[in-house]
């Protein structure tokens, strides 16, 4: 019925994203614990995070800075009179039964992302707004079927996560299938990884994304809209939305109605749950925060923020193309990934650009992916791979060995010249000894002269075969041919 | 040693203690026995500090005399609200009961880095909500002027034990009167602070915007003593932000020029004839001190209690929220699965009048009921700021009752929510503009205690001390309760 790509029959998807980023500061949003993942639980507590009475939140002015850098990458308006409200609603994981948050007073609206998809065409996505608040804790509902808080035997809960900052991002309903939600989450994350204020990390939620889904036949009004929750990886993001979308598209076909509600992809068995109403019923009770003074975002904060954006993913792909020379595919490629576009321009700091791009995207890239590695887990530093291209660029090693070279560093993380030598890989383009070695195996085949001799050009590979066996196939192919083809027509 | 307890200011026990006339442990002593004669017919203390309080008396009797502090070894009493760590802080209420916080409140720690003694903590209406501290979920406190009646509230058991001579210093909080109310009909001088001027860190919230933690004392002097010790801007408060100077002691024995504001609105039927008549005696007192009297028309502030009672437990409403059963104090034996373990812990944990409160707050913030109430509530609190500031553009000071009637008889309002509203008519519209205001004892009606209320401009406390400075003195009110110590 579908193929992620937005074709739904006479109808298409309507989809809006709502995404949560954990901010990368040293401490939390609103009191001094620190900012951790993994650590030993309810070990980086305090009264406030723990909403102890009596206690007070002091916003974090670094945090602030973040959202402010989030909220103008993604061309956001900034508010210069922002304020926090409380969200309040009862659960074992907010402390203080409600949630710092914003509200109608946001620190960025209006803003968008231009997202480039895989035909090359652009799919602009308006950002609503861009608004900062607090995590809750962690918890952990063992027993029971479902893994959810109903039916389990008993939960625990870890405050460690509770008060970390938090930005919520919230996109207009501009995107219209499951693989445009996904290229426009890749690329926001990977707007975020260039600011370097968050981690961006689905699997450990430091990125998480829930998405408002609806389908109706294109130029009608917008249907009527479920919230989809728990898609904690791209691919689980791809598979809810897509069953959320058949899901509505079917009940349509029976000629129902699709009916407003909060929805859970389950991924064990790839099918949506509806949340019963009741659990959806909430009436938050908005109001201002009375123990925060309001933040005045002047001016000069904001330019200053301005000034400490660097370099986003779209100045940096003109930047490739201008300075390495790179095709408007390669850059596109390599500025789309933070760390591999670091890791490119670290390997091409020291020698040809185009051969870095061919290695970083090809073998590299490959190397990755087989092993499942991100690129800050890869075992070739920059500098060794850089170290490999020059030994193929001073004819040391030919690029069928370096690749051999390659696969040896990926395994054992050594260096490229290590390799070389202790494996005797070193291309031989010795003109007198390959000379020699030509010599040699010329007076050995007479028969073979001759037939090249009276004419078949087609037994110059024999002799190329002969020179690369007698070479263990480290003779410059080159230079080995000029020598073959000057001797037998001498 | 033996002393006369009522002559025991705060500023009095640092000159025994500095001249070496007294030993801080004999101090602590007095008011350790004080309390065993008189806090079984009083009920001010919820929690008696005895053995950390005396050695602590004997750690500075230890101490070289130029070791120590200026106000080293001087006793005080705090309000039951305020977090201390390790020494059980309930609000008064069974939902906090046994709950042992796990850190001092700022100003706790102002008074500990100052060296002061903590003898215990005193009771209150549940979480500040109430006039009378009938809403104890512990016990009642009862005015040591006269057995029958309350000590008002909230900051009952604050205002009783200085009454009663139990403690020469104590902190209360005020959000709504609660300071100021309880100071009027105890007798007793109580000053509540420009919001901001003393942190709220670790002052368990009742309304965020509206409290503010403050000293109640026997005189003005110790007002300013205990006020400078406690002011300050904290980086653990947002919105706090410290006096612009600091505190002294006031000196002051004349009004010469002073401009002083009746505040109309506050005169109306709902004040007691005996009330009015002490009122109108000081009016004169200013006069005759040199100060001029004039009426004002603040017409806004008639819609203060309506505001007040929209915006407090509106906030009020959130800030109890936290207290579900999860994670400290009471939590219910009943209820099988989340919610009705919440249901059960809050119905059991918490007493009449904050179930009330929270109701009606819920409600003021609900979808659909924000604007009408919440917003419109906001916007009054406004115009009541507009209105204050438009007179103290031509007065110094503005004056009316503390209370409107004389301490009441215990029981006699409890059936009547709005009736024991009523009683800070003349307070609250000072917390909803964030003034400064102080209760100074002025007279006496019926045998009983009648507080003169006196209003300054922001951060004007040091004017607001130095004018009561002069009153009291003029005044010079010579009566005490008439307690009987019984010996076990």
């Amino acid at each position: 019925m579908s193929n992620g790509h937005g074709s739904y029959g006479e109808y298409e998807a309507v989809i809006g994203l709502e995404i949560h980023l954990q901010l990368k500061t040293n401490t939390k949003m609103f009191c001094s614990c620190a900012v951790t993942f993994g650590e030993e639980p309810n070990t980086r507590v305090c009264p406030i995070c723990l909403g102890h009475p009596g206690s007070l939140p002091v916003t974090n002015g670094r945090a602030v800075e973040y959202a402010t850098r989030i909220a103008l990458a993604l061309d956001c308006g900034i508010a210069p009179h922002t304020i926090f409200h409380r969200k309040n609603y009862f659960y074992p994981d907010l402390p203080k039964a409600y949630q710092i948050s914003q509200y109608d007073l946001p620190l960025g609206v209006g803003g968008h992302l231009d997202v480039e998809q895989e035909d090359g065409s652009t799919n602009r996505v308006g950002i609503t707004r861009v608004h900062m608040e607090e995590d809750a804790g962690k918890l952990v509902h063992a027993g029971g079927a479902t893994g959810r808080i109903h039916g389990a035997d008993y939960s625990l809960v870890d405050f460690n996560r509770g008060g970390t900052p938090l930005v919520e991002i919230v996109t207009e309903p501009d995107i219209r299938s499951s693989e445009q939600a996904r290229s426009f989450l890749n690329q926001l994350k990977n707007l975020i990884e260039h600011l370097g204020v968050s981690d961006v990390n689905m699997e450990e939620g430091s990125l998480r994304c829930d998405a408002n889904v609806s389908v109706r036949r294109p130029g009608e009004p917008l249907g009527t809209k479920t919230e989809l929750k728990n898609m904690n990886s791209f691919r689980f993001l791809a598979r809810g939305l897509e069953a959320e979308i058949e899901r509505q598209l079917s009940d349509l076909g029976a000629g129902e109605k699709v009916r407003q509600a909060t929805v859970h992809f389950d991924p064990s068995t790839g099918s949506i749950s509806v949340l019963r109403s009741k659990e959806e019923a909430h009436d938050y009770r908005y109001f201002p925060e009375p123990d925060l003074v309001p933040i005045v975002l002047d001016e000069a904060f904001i330019e200053k923020q301005r000034a400490e954006l660097p370099e986003l993913p779209a100045a940096r792909k003109e930047r490739l193309m201008a300075q390495y020379a790179l095709s408007a595919y390669d850059a596109g490629v390599l500025a789309g990934n933070r760390s591999l576009g670091d890791y490119f321009e670290r390997v091409a700091a020291e020698g040809d650009a185009k051969l870095a791009a061919n290695w970083v995207m090809g073998d590299f890239s490959a190397y990755l992916n087989a092993q499942g590695f991100t690129v800050d887990e890869s075992r070739v530093a920059p500098e060794d791979l850089a170290e490999l291209l020059r030994l193929i660029a001073d004819g040391t090693l030919s690029g069928k060995l370096a690749k051999d070279v390659f696969a040896t560093m990926a395994e054992s993380g050594q260096k490229p010249g290590h390799v070389v030598e202790e494996r005797g890989l070193g291309q031989i383009s010795d003109e007198g000894a390959l000379e020699a070695i030509v010599a040699g195996i010329v007076d050995a085949n007479p028969s073979a002269v001759a037939e090249y001799r009276s004419g078949n050009k087609k037994v110059m590979g024999f002799f190329v075969g002969q020179v690369m066996k007698e070479t263990k196939g480290r003779a410059n192919p080159q230079l080995a041919n000029s020598l073959i083809r000057r001797a037998l027509e001498a | 040693m033996s002393h006369d307890v009522y002559e025991l200011s705060g500023i009095r026990c640092r000159g025994l203690l500095e001249s070496g006339q007294a030993s801080a442990t004999e101090l602590v002593q007095v008011y350790l026995d004080r309390m065993r004669g008189v806090d079984k017919q009083v009920g001010a203390y919820l929690l008696s500090n005895e053995e950390a309080a005396l050695q602590q008396a004997a750690e500075i009797d230890a101490k070289p005399p130029e070791e120590r502090r200026p106000w080293e070894g001087v006793p005080i009493a705090v309000k039951d609200i305020m977090a201390t760590k390790g020494v059980e802080t309930t609000c008064a209420s069974r939902i906090l009961s046994g709950y042992r916080p796990p850190y001092d409140a700022t100003a706790i720690r102002k008074l500990k880095e100052a060296g002061l003694i903590i003898l215990g903590k005193l009771n209150m209406d549940e979480f500040a909500m109430g006039s009378s501290t009938e809403n104890s979920a512990y016990q009642p406190t009862r005015n040591p002027w006269d057995l029958e009646r309350v000590p008002g509230g909230s900051s009952g058991g604050s205002a009783a034990a200085v009454a009663a001579a139990e403690t020469p210093w104590a902190l209360g909080t005020d959000t709504g009167g609660s300071i100021r109310q309880p100071a009027s009909l105890c007798g007793v001088v109580g000053l509540k602070p420009t919001y901001g001027a003393v942190s709220r860190y670790g002052l368990i919230a009742f309304a965020s915007s509206l409290d503010q933690i403050g000293p109640l004392t026997r005189t003005v002097s110790d007002a300013a003593a205990l006020l400078g010790i406690v002011e300050g801007r904290d980086p653990l408060d947002s919105t706090s932000t410290g006096l612009r100077e600091p505190i002294r002691l006031p000196t002051e024995r004349d009004l010469a020029g002073r401009r002083f504001g009746v505040i109309k609105e506050f005169l109306g039927e709902a004040i007691d004839s005996g009330v009015r008549e002490v009122f109108n005696d000081a009016c004169k007192t200013i006069e005759a001190l040199g100060g001029v009297v004039e009426e004002v028309s603040l017409p806004s502030v008639e819609r203060g209690i309506a505001a007040y009672y929209i915006i407090a437990p509106a906030e009020a409403s959130s800030n109890l929220a936290r207290f579900d059963g999860v994670r400290y104090g009471y939590r219910s034996g009943e209820g099988e699965d989340l919610l009705s373990m919440y249901t059960h812990t809050r119905s059991e944990g918490f007493g009449p009048e904050v179930k009330r409160r929270i109701m009606i707050g819920t409600y003021v913030l609900s979808a659909g009921y924000y604007e009408a109430y919440y917003g419109q509530a906001q916007r009054t609190r406004t115009l009541i700021v507009q209105d204050f500031n438009r007179v103290f553009a031509d007065y110094d000071y503005l004056i009316s009752p503390t209370s409107p009637s004389v301490a009441f008889k215990l029981g006699e309002r409890t059936a009547d929510p709005l009736a024991m509203y009523l009683s800070d008519l003349c307070t609250i519209p000072v917390n909803l503009a964030g003034l400064p205001a102080i209760s100074l004892p002025a007279g006496f009606s019926q045998g009983l205690p009648v507080g003169l209320h006196l209003i300054s401009p922001h951060f004007g406390e040091q004017a607001l001390l130095d004018a009561a400075h002069a009153l009291e003195q003029k005044f010079l009110l010579e009566a005490r309760p008439n307690l009987t110590e019984v010996t076990e």
